[in-house]
């Protein structure tokens, strides 16, 4: 049975339930509303969330913890082999899961009976080509351990397939038993679906958090490696950049950081002040026809991806920037470089800082506007000295997002400033950022466990700790601002 | 009541304030203030009554021209303030709000200090040239504004962490620093409680002798508590309008009669 058709089964059953606890609500009451504590349909939902919501958190865990339990257990049949390194074991497991998962191919598509495989053995018949006839491509010869385990692997995933569809459905078939059994004239339906609810939603944002706290986790955890494998005092204070493939390489993360905060920063100085004084036109000045023409056009610049900023970038304002400045200039004659991302990236962030601070200048109530009219005030000046002050929290915000989006920004800076780590004042030259590096790094050719891959990691970990760092302080930021102003 | 037309002009410059003539307004198409001639005493409280939605808040308006912020608003005929017409397009409706200043229905003080709130006014009209000055005129209005006293030890604080009644005199205070001629106030107490509204009446009963008050008001009480004249307004029509104690005791036009005995409203 698949794992649909038993997702299905459940739907059904707890469909089915409803039906019946409302059935049975009613019944218990001889058909009068008026006398159950809740509305039937309230009864109805208990016995369909009690009877869906075990059975498919049951299956979710199952589905995650089986595999990691069968692993465990089919690896026991490798021990004593000359496999005692952890990385050769992940491998080896690799494709005992791959062998495992052609197995089932052959058998399910009837090439293969039972009897044959379990006669089956690496070292006769010839295990690669049946592979490679299931569509799983082997690299080396298989060992036979390797294959054993494979079986025993196979074995292991086919029972607990079995037992957890029979254990998912029990459970969906107690649920609704026990919650039906559960109804009354005065059971309080509608309270219990309504704590359901919350018990659900308080699980939602749960698995939000911790799924946050598990991707710090990964990227802690690598991080670590790392630096078991090179110096802390290189990377955090280095001030060159030179992986190399054999080893010996120079890792300090000062150049990247640099040209991170030097494209955000003519990104951002780019994007505010435009982008702030559009939503001022937009949201104090624009007539209503202008203003409901303008801001969908303004807005449709934030749906457009970045690659396609990015192109821009390289054909039009990399070459005008390099042709018009660079080389009059003396500067430079690259076509990436830091102005270039950073313009982009500025006319990128426009609508966002704009759509954002325009929502909050009208958030500001009129009322405040009309007071400092009726003192007498222009219209710039009850912009500048009341409007803004009171908005001036919201738009800290709005900057400080967009300033976490600048930082973020791989494709714009790839294209557009070069990947080149450079320590440099010159804005006409090329430079890189971390995100960039990041991404280098990992789809390299060197193997995984080497500090060059892993440094990857502590480039995250060193962006995510920034981008923290900056939410923390315009939290901060707006929360003061806030109390003076309520 | 009966006075001769001759006498009327004459009067018309030398006592009112504030003299209004067919003035009619739109909002788009709707017609929300109806041919309304009045006129407004100096250093006097005048009370607009009248059912929601007649138009008081709307004329009252046109008072410092604050209509002129609502796009589709349209305002037709002659109001002069000592004589000079405020809707003659020479005159600039920013320099007229400093002369006619407001106080609004829901205290409105800005998000800034108490100080900074009284001070913004004498800024912007730059009527001030040394700190000291800026001083003396915030804390003279807040004193005019009764409201030194509660305040005097916390003028950095935020004006908008004041109780309701105390902000309501804060935005009192503020449209007291520019020195204007004329307040407008558009039911200035709704928002208060009965203590913080004995105070502000208080208040509007002291700034009489200097200034020219209008107030809406939806309390019959408190018309007849702090105005001298009373206007009553019906659906854009301005029915009667006369010395507050004849409105009360002797009105001349039934809708007045059944508006101030409770028959509707
Ligand atoms: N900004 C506006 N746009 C369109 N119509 C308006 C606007 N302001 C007021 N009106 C209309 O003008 C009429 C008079 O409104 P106004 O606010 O002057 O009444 P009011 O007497 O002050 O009432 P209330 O006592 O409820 O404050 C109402 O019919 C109202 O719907
Ligand atoms: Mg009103």
């Amino acid at each position: 049975m698949s794992l649909g058709a038993l997702l299905l089964i459940v739907i059904v059953l707890a469909i089915l339930g409803a039906v019946a606890g409302r059935r049975r609500a009613l019944g218990l009451v001889g058909g009068d509303k008026r006398a159950l504590h809740s509305l039937p349909g309230h009864y109805g939902q208990v016995v369909f969330l009690f009877t869906a919501v075990p059975a498919l958190v049951l299956t979710g865990l199952w589905l995650f913890l089986a595999p990691l339990l069968i692993d465990r257990m089919s690896s026991e049949s490798l021990v004593g082999s000359s496999l005692t390194d952890d990385t050769a074991m992940t491998l080896v497991m690799t494709d005992v899961r791959r062998i495992a998962r052609g197995l089932e191919v052959l058998s399910a598509n009837g090439s293969l009976s039972e009897s044959d495989i379990s006669q089956m053995r690496a070292d006769f018949s010839n295990v690669r080509v049946r592979m490679a006839e299931a569509g799983v491509a082997l690299g080396a010869d298989v060992g036979p351990q390797v294959f054993e385990a494979a079986k025993v692997y196979r074995d292991y995933s086919n029972t607990s397939r079995v037992l957890m569809n029979i254990a998912v459905i029990a459970v969906a078939i107690a649920g609704l038993f026990w919650s039906l059994t559960r109804i009354s004239k005065d059971y309080r339906a509608r309270n219990a679906s309504e704590k359901f609810t919350v018990v659900m939603l308080i699980a939602a944002s749960l698995v939000a958090v911790l799924t946050t706290f598990g991707i710090v986790f990964s990227l802690v955890f690598e991080t670590y490696n790392f630096f078991r494998m090179h110096s802390a005092a290189d990377f955090f204070f280095g001030l060159v950049w030179n992986p190399q493939f054999r080893g010996g390489s120079e890792l300090g993360i000062l150049p990247l950081l640099w040209g991170t905060f030097y494209v955000s920063f003519v990104a951002l100085l780019f994007a505010v002040p435009i982008g702030l004084l559009a939503a001022i036109y937009m949201a104090e000045y624009a007539s209503k026809p202008m203003r409901s023409v303008a801001k969908p056009l303004l807005e449709l610049l934030a749906g457009i991806p970045t690659i396609v900023y990015g192109l821009f970038a390289l054909i039009t304002v990399g070459p005008f920037l390099r042709d018009y400045f660079a080389q009059p200039l003396g500067l430079g004659n690259s076509s990436s470089s830091v102005l270039t991302a950073g313009i982009v990236m500025g006319i990128m962030l426009i609508p966002f800082v704009s759509s954002l601070s325009d929502d909050i200048i009208n958030a500001v109530p009129q009322s405040l506007r009309d007071g400092a009219y009726g003192l007498g005030s222009t219209r710039s000046e009850t912009i500048r000295q009341v409007v803004m002050p009171a908005a001036l929290p919201g738009i800290v915000g709005a900057v400080l997002l967009a300033a976490s989006r600048a930082i973020g920004e791989t494709m714009i800076v790839v294209m557009g400033a070069g990947a080149a780590a450079k320590l440099g004042l010159n804005p006409l030259e090329a430079m890189t950022t971390v995100t960039v590096k990041i991404v280098s790094q990992l789809t390299g050719d060197t193997e995984f466990a080497s500090p060059e891959t892993l440094v990857a990691f502590a480039l995250g970990l060193t962006l995510f700790v920034f981008t923290l760092g900056l939410n923390i302080v315009a939290l901060y930021i707006v929360r003061k601002y806030r109390e003076q102003y309520e | 009541m009966n006075v001769s037309v001759n006498l009327e002009n004459d009067v018309d410059l030398a006592q009112h304030k504030i003299v209004a003539k067919n003035v009619q307004v739109y909002y788009g198409e709707k017609h929300a203030i109806k041919d309304v001639n009045i006129n407004i005493q100096p250093c006097s409280v005048t009370a607009f009554i009248g059912p929601s939605g007649c138009g008081k808040s709307t004329f009252l308006r046109t008072l410092n021209r604050m209509n002129d912020t609502i796009d589709i608003c349209r305002v037709e005929g002659n109001i002069s303030i000592d004589g000079e017409n405020i809707y003659d397009p020479r005159v600039d409706p920013v320099q007229l709000r400093a002369k006619v200043g407001m106080v609004f229905q829901k205290p409105n003080p800005f998000p800034k200090s108490i100080y900074e709130n009284v001070a913004y006014g004498p800024r912007i009209h730059g009527l001030t040239r040394t700190k000291a000055e800026l001083d003396e005129v915030v804390s003279a209005s807040l004193q005019k504004a009764g409201l030194w006293n509660e305040v005097k030890d916390r003028l950095d604080e935020g004006g908008t962490g004041l109780s309701g009644g105390q902000q309501q005199r804060l935005c009192i205070a503020r449209a007291i620093a520019v020195s204007p001629e004329v307040i407008l106030m558009d039911e200035p107490c709704s928002a208060l409680d009965p203590i913080a509204t004995a105070k502000v009446e208080e208040l509007i009963d002291e700034l009489r002798s200097n200034y020219t008050i209008v107030i809406v008001t939806h309390s019959m009480q408190q018309a007849a508590r702090v105005s001298q004249r009373t206007a009553f307004f019906h659906l854009g029509n301005l029915v009667e309008e006369g010395a507050t104690q004849d409105i009360f005791t002797n009105p001349q036009d039934k809708r007045t009669q059944d508006y101030i005995t409770g028959r509707f409203g």
